[in-house]
């Protein structure tokens, strides 16, 4: 049995993965805002769709923090990942709360707008990623995205995977 | 002493206001709910990275794995901590 290493000292300079699923997150993300504020404002009108937009900023902003805090501290020490994990936590709650009360009393935000969109948009974007992470040791991040041109049978086997959304 | 009983009488009545006592209770209870709800997360998390992090230092070679996980059941804590805050806002504010 190895001996465990040391987290003050063990550090890591290779990809990061979190960075990666954030990255794609985000990407999908921003497809589903027109979606996202088409039906806030149907339903809560100008206002909502205001609302909705600075609720998905919000989430997008505090992904992207989560995700560089990681990624900037696993390149110094696994300890420090710990702490900045932690207070980046704190850091971030109290982010959303100051761009939260900043606009309370703004006329062109609706509040229940800005609420659900935050709790739909997190959700929703973690739900919808959890079908493209891998999380093995080959692929740490992402699944591997077949390639269309390639004949060979993986590739195949994976584009039919992909279709029919059938793991074997 | 009448005059005395007349004035903690109207010093009552001033404090248990039913629309200053109602104010006070909602907001009292939209601080407890943010307070409450960013408590569990806030455990929640410290538990999960510090598993991560004992996991990574045994097994350095599964650190990817692992750093995606962690990252994902972060984000997943994080949103009970954002449900209790929206309740706050929209009990406070709205």
């Amino acid at each position: 049995m190895n001996a465990p290493a040391n987290p003050l000292t063990t550090r890591f300079d290779g990809p990061a993965p979190e960075a990666q699923v954030t990255r794609h997150m985000l990407k999908r993300g921003s497809v589903a805002i027109p979606v996202l504020v088409a039906v806030a404002g149907f339903i809560w009108g100008a206002d909502g769709a205001l609302g909705c937009l600075y609720g998905m900023a919000l989430v997008f902003v505090n992904f992207a923090l989560a995700a560089g805090l990681i990624s900037l501290t696993a390149r110094i020490s696994l300890a420090l990942m710990m702490g900045a994990v932690l207070f980046g936590y704190l850091l971030r709650l109290g982010i959303i709360f100051l761009a939260v009360i900043l606009v309370r009393d703004a006329s062109w935000v609706s509040l229940p707008a800005l609420g659900f969109t935050i709790i739909a948009t997190h959700l929703g974007l973690l739900f919808w990623e959890l079908r493209h992470v891998s999380a093995t040791l080959a692929f740490p991040g992402l699944k591997p995205e077949p390639n269309p041109q390639s004949k060979t049978m993986s590739d195949k086997r994976m584009r039919k995977r992909k279709r029919t959304g059938r793991e074997s | 002493m009448e005059a005395l009983a007349k004035i903690v009488a109207k010093a009552t009545e001033a404090a248990v206001d039913p629309a200053d006592a109602k104010n006070q209770a909602a907001a009292a209870s939209a601080g407890y709910a943010y307070g409450l709800a960013a408590i569990g997360p806030g455990i929640g998390i410290g538990y999960l990275v510090g598993k991560a992090v004992e996991a990574m230092a045994r097994q350095p070679e599964a650190a990817g794995m692992v750093r995606t996980t962690m990252f994902l059941g972060i984000a997943f804590t994080e949103a009970l901590a954002l449900i209790g805050f929206v309740v706050f806002i929209l009990l406070k504010f709205a």
